[in-house]
């Protein structure tokens, strides 16, 4: 039989296309033509060429904010996915506790970002913080506002408790999936526990632990307000990642150009990583389809 | 041109991605495809080869001007050498 050919329900997705242009689109070749020019204020543009584009590749500042980036990214993820699973296996399949730990789980993931920063602020000031008062109160010289590494280590802490819930959960979602089979067979086997996790648990949530660590990178490289809210970007710039600096050369020094040219590279680095997240994911599917 | 404070140089280089997007899907409605598995052992297709020669293509002209500055025009042969590249093995 023929199929019949009935292009209408492409009007359908018409409004979605508007709305990206206008929300996405639009917005992305303005920063494109901004790139290479430079403005005094008034709406009066000048043609910069690619001088803006060398400047900010050539930036030790801006490369520095990178390298910051990167380690931010790197140490959250070696410590949340481990953690985030773990947490997850120890969480129970059946009974009454699941909606009980299900919803403290949740907790930490409904409270807006800004909120967390203060919450951490407050709680870490050595003066009146609970954590920071205990830790000198045990003799521990700790001050995340002039020390780099216990502003650093406040802001890790900091995201681990907001976000390790989050791989917890997709976690938990992908052991939940496994059907009992799998465990009996083990249990015919005699596999140890190890066994049991590395030949059947880990497997089965590859496909969720993949987007539960893209998730947690972009989030992670574009994380703004937390740290800007705790720390500000210091002392110094000890904390000063990508989007803190952006947000300091665009709206802070009114650098139009350059932030232009900075946020273009960096929205290509987020661009490529999703995508080869993407295709991993995506392929790793196609294999387990078959 | 004052709309959204555009150039030419800009303005072309939208046309030029407008205009290879119209044609892919033109492309797409005259010869559909099935999917092939290149070099990079992923499934392609032609959209995907093209994105992948864009977005390589951008590391490329950024890489060329971090280390040989302006003007790019080395740059643009190596970025089409490139695409062929991709659309011939990946």
């Amino acid at each position: 039989m023929d199929k019949t050919v009935n292009q209408k329900a492409w009007f359908l997705v018409l409004p979605v296309l508007v709305l990206v242009a206008f929300s996405a689109v639009i917005p992305l070749m303005t920063v494109v033509n901004y790139s290479f020019q430079d403005t005094f204020g008034q709406n009066v543009f000048f043609w910069a060429g690619f001088e803006w584009f060398e400047q900010v590749l050539a930036s030790e500042r801006i490369r520095d904010a990178l390298g910051r980036q990167i380690l931010f990214s790197a140490i959250i993820l070696a410590i949340e996915v481990p953690l985030g699973i773990l947490v997850a296996l120890c969480m129970p399949r059946k009974g009454i506790w699941v909606s009980v730990c299900l919803v403290l789980m949740a907790l930490p993931l409904l409270i807006p970002w800004n909120v967390v920063g203060t919450i951490w602020q407050v709680f870490a000031r050595v003066d009146i913080g609970l954590l920071g008062r205990t830790l000198s109160e045990l003799g521990i010289d700790y001050n995340y506002t002039q020390d780099a590494l216990d502003a650093w280590i406040t802001i890790i802490v900091m995201d681990v408790w907001h976000w390790t819930s989050l791989v917890a959960l997709l976690a938990y979602a992908g052991l939940v999936s496994i059907p009992s089979a799998y465990y009996q067979a083990a249990k015919i086997d005699q596999a140890s526990r190890w066994k049991v996790f590395r030949y059947i648990e880990l497997p089965k949530m590859q496909g969720v632990l993949l987007i539960a660590i893209l998730l947690r990178f972009m989030d992670s490289f574009m994380i703004y307000t937390e740290p800007f809210v705790l720390t500000g970007g210091g002392p110094g710039n000890a904390t000063t990642f990508l989007s803190i600096d952006l947000v300091k050369t665009a709206i802070g020094q009114f650098d139009l150009g350059p932030a232009a040219a900075f946020s273009l590279i960096y929205f290509l680095v987020i661009l490529l990583i999703s995508w080869v997240f993407y295709t991993v994911m995506v392929n790793l599917d196609k294999k387990e389809g078959v | 041109m004052d709309w959204m404070a555009w150039t030419w140089p800009t303005a072309i280089f939208f046309m030029v991605i407008g205009a290879l997007l119209v044609t892919m899907t033109i492309i797409a409605a005259l010869r559909p495809e099935t999917p092939r598995v290149g070099i990079l052992r992923i499934e392609t297709t032609r959209g995907d080869r093209l994105f992948i020669s864009l977005l390589g293509s951008a590391f490329i002209s950024l890489a060329w001007l971090g280390m040989f500055g302006p003007p790019l025009w080395g740059a643009l042969i190596a970025c089409l050498i490139y695409a062929a590249a991709v659309f011939r093995f990946v």
